[in-house]
């Protein structure tokens, strides 16, 4: 069992959790994921180490409510515990020097970005931060992302905080008022990586984008995560979850991504009548 | 002279709609009836097919006498988990293909005998006839009361693992057993169905090997949770490694990425480890389809063809590039997958599958094929008809077509030698390139048999032993 010694929403279903797994935390660097289960009929879901505090045996990781799983996961506090909580999986090539860095965030994106960011900063790159989410209230690790990168810039999709438009449109102007980009580094929503892609594309800078195929085992023995990288197949878990942007074939991951729909609409729709119901009860006895 | 006894089995009419055991296993009277059939003979050549050499003829002739605990205690002299080998043994080319009955077609049924004292024999067997959950090892007195000599790190909770681990116990070492999934058996757990091997045999196993002191540690990845550096620092003196071959090899044919194509291994697992069948009750989904083609002809496929069928799939087919005489799934589980209704497209290879715009499978393209001259392994090899092609329309394809060995320990772990195929290379004793290393099983030999496994880790941990005594 591995406790949780924290959970807090920091923004509207995106939560921070803190979570003691002493092995992990010893061993994960920038880069690495968990896969993580909730109780004995819960399913394995993936989530990227955001930092650790590895002398205190602890697992940061940031999550997002979009299904039945991190819904329920959203309703765990100190003193629950998780089932399982397995890794550092993925490779996590060290960043070195390179010069400077473009760091890209998109949405919960923002979470994986953030100790690739550090990393390169500790490295001795110029970092600078490209931070987008929907509205204000969406965007997260702001501060985190300040306090790393020689600058960072703030995108809205609505307008309500920093520019109003896509991150994609922050990248050329970074890149203007910067200088030379050496490399950029973008994770978050599909649609938002490939058009990150395609604008670099266009600049001819090299882009790194963090994929989030779906999973079973994460230790390369199911394919489940299977991509097509550079026309090749390769599996996320063990070959990634960063490749090289311009190589990934990004509809074939949409493709992938939608392939149980129907089953997590219901799951999820069945998680919030048993939660409701489940208060009723409560208040009943 | 009376003919082989027949396994009674579900009917397969109902069987096909649910998990349970399809083999139900012999009664007290049929296993004696069987037993009395052997004519022990003097030179016993049953024995030489097994690779273990299980004492065959002394263990039936107990049963024969109505002593399945002696039986029992017999067995497992040589074979630490029986009640698994006794169900999933290939023994059609093992040891009931050496039996001296063979040549009349009707060789002692032993595979069924050894589960029957497996099932039966054990001391606390509590309801005799379904008695499998308590049928474990039971811990030999002596080895907790030696002193407990060096820890003993294994890595990999298969047959292989298991076996070593076991082995090392009885030995008096302290072991632990390292394993990737949240759960421990290997291909016994996330691989072979419920209906065929279930999992309260393999959880007996277990507890059995809990109670010679082994420690099973799940959710640790060995190369990346913890190194082998760390287990050196750890304080163990020596490792077995025993990872398996679970990397699912594609058809490398267009639309292998398609929405509805699975890997044998992930569609399993899906099932046996995560429990998808009872989605939504658990949270994992599996998407079976209508209409279900599986690629390949060992006991994956098999496996995967009867599983679908039990998720509720109207049409299985088996498509194999061979024809019936080479497939290499066990006769039985053939028999069992015909019995059920599963269909069989022989000498037919896949050419391509086709995909909606949405990106789901809607058809699996064929090529014929017809049996050439032999190859390499003897077998004819098929050639492709030309012009003879076709399209089967269905909305899930399953690749059974093979594995490679995992990756994780061998990429995170420095100067350790493999072959040409990416298999760990080993010496004659088991060891590898990296002294106090040992490995075996699949990710050896390469996807083999359950029997080899646990041969390899019973053969290693008795190296270890020498080694750690210092007469290696
Ligand atoms: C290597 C890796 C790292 C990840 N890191 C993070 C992270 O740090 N923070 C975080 O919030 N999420 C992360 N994810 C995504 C996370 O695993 C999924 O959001 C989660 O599994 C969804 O589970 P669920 O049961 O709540 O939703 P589901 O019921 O499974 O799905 C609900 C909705 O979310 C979509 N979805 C499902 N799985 C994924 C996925 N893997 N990626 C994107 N969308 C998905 C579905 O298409 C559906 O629309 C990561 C994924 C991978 C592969
Ligand atoms: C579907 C299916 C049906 C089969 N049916 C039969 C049958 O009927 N009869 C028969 O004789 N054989 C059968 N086989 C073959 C047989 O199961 C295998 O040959 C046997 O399980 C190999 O045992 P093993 O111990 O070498 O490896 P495995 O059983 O593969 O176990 C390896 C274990 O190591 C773990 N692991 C891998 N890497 C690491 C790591 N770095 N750290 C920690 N743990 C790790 C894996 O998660 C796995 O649990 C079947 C195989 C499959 C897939
Ligand atoms: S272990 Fe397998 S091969 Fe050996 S006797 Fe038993 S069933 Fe036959
Ligand atoms: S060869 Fe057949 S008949 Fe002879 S001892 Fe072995 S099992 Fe019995
Ligand atoms: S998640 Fe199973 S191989 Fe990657």
């Amino acid at each position: 069992m591995f406790p949780i010694i924290a959970r807090r929403e920091i923004a509207p279903g995106i939560h921070s959790l803190w979570v003691k797994a002493d092995r992990v935390a010893s061993k994960a660097r920038p880069g690495h994921f968990v896969i993580l289960r909730l109780h004995e009929r819960g399913e394995r879901i993936p989530l990227t180490v955001v930092g650790t505090e590895p002398e205190k045996g602890l697992v940061w990781l940031i999550f997002q409510e979009v299904g039945k799983s991190t819904a329920e996961l959203a309703g765990y506090s100190p003193g629950d515990a998780l089932l399982d909580v397995v890794g550092p999986l993925g490779q996590a090539e060290p960043a070195g020097k390179v010069g400077t860095v473009l760091c890209v965030g998109g949405g919960v994106g923002t979470a994986p970005v953030l100790p690739r960011a550090r990393e390169f900063k500790a490295a001795g790159n110029r970092v600078i931060g490209i931070v987008g989410a929907r509205n204000r209230d969406l965007l997260i690790l702001g501060r985190e992302m300040e306090e790393t990168c020689d600058r960072v810039y703030f995108c809205t999709d609505d307008g309500s905080f920093g520019h109003h438009g896509l991150v994609t449109d922050l990248i050329p102007l970074a890149q203007a008022e910067h200088g030379p980009v050496d490399r950029v580094l973008a994770i978050g929503p599909v649609p938002m990586m490939r058009a990150a892609v395609a604008k670099c594309g266009e600049l001819g800078l090299p882009v790194t984008v963090s994929l989030n195929a779906l999973m079973v085992d994460g230790t390369g023995m199911c394919g489940a995560c299977r991509v097509t990288v550079g026309g090749v197949t390769r599996f996320t878990c063990v070959d990634g979850p960063e490749f090289d942007g311009a190589q990934v074939d990004f509809g074939e991951l949409s493709a992938r991504l939608r392939q149980y729909a129907a089953e997590e609409r219901l799951a999820a729709e069945r998680f919030a009548a048993r939660r409701k119901g489940g208060e009723c009860q409560c208040r009943g006895a | 002279m009376p003919g082989r006894v027949a396994m009674p089995k579900q009917p397969p009419g109902e069987r096909r709609k649910n998990f349970r055991e399809v083999a139900l296993g012999l009664t007290p009277e049929l296993a004696v009836a069987e037993a009395r059939r052997c004519l022990q003979c003097k030179n016993p050549p049953c024995v030489t097919g097994c690779p273990v050499q299980v004492p065959i003829k002394e263990f039936i002739g107990l049963i024969g006498q109505g002593d399945p605990a002696a039986a029992l205690k017999r067995i497992r002299e040589k074979n630490l988990l029986p009640a698994i080998c006794g169900r999933v043994c290939p023994q059609e080319v093992q040891c009931e293909a050496k039996c001296v009955w063979a040549k009349k077609g009707e060789p002692i049924a032993i595979g069924a005998l050894e589960r029957f004292a497996a099932d039966h024999g054990a001391a606390d067997a509590a309801q005799p006839g379904r008695a499998v959950a308590s049928e474990a090892s039971p811990a030999p007195a002596a080895s907790t009361a030696r002193p407990s000599r060096a820890r003993v790190a294994v890595v990999g909770s298969g047959p292989a693992g298991l076996t070593a681990a076991a082995e090392l116990a009885r030995h008096g070492y302290r072991v632990t057993v390292f394993e990737s999934l949240h759960a421990a058996g290997g291909v016994l757990r996330y691989g072979i169905p419920e209906f065929r091997l279930p999992k309260s045999v393999l959880d007996a196993e277990l507890d059995g090997l809990r109670r010679l002191g082994v420690e099973i540690e799940c959710d640790v990845v060995v190369g990346q949770t913890v190194t082998l550096e760390d287990l050196w620092a750890e304080g163990f003196r020596a490792v077995f490694v025993g990872t398996g071959a679970g990397l699912p090899h594609f058809l490398g044919v267009a639309g292998e990425n398609l929405n509805g194509v699975y890997s044998a291994n992930e569609f399993l697992t899906r099932a046996n480890l995560m429990r998808a069948y009872e989605f939504p009750e658990t949270d994992t989904p599996i998407r079976t389809g209508r209409r279900v083609a599986v690629v390949g002809g060992g006991n994956v496929a098999m496996d995967s063809a009867r599983t679908a069928l039990r998720l509720g799939a109207e049409q299985v087919m088996i498509v194999y590039r061979r024809s019936r005489e080479e497939l290499p799934a066990r006769r039985e589980e053939v028999e069992n997958a015909e019995e059920e209704g599963i269909e069989f497209r022989f000498l037919q290879a896949p050419t391509r599958i086709l995909g909606d715009e949405r990106g789901q499978v809607v058809g699996l393209e064929v090529q014929r094929m017809e049996l050439g001259e032999p190859d390499a392994s003897g077998r004819r090899r098929p050639v492709p008809v030309p012009g003879a092609e076709e399209v089967i329309p269905v909305d899930t394809v399953i690749s059974a077509i093979g594995q490679g060995p995992n990756p994780l320990f061998i990429r995170y772990t420095p100067g350790l030698a493999t072959t040409a195929g990416g298999q760990i290379a080993v010496d004659e004793n088991g060891e590898t390139s990296l002294r106090g290393v040992f490995a075996g099983g699949d990710i050896v030999t390469g996807a083999a048999t359950v029997i080899l496994a646990m041969g390899a880790g019973k053969e290693a941990a008795h190296q270890i032993h020498r080694r750690l005594e210092g007469q290696l």
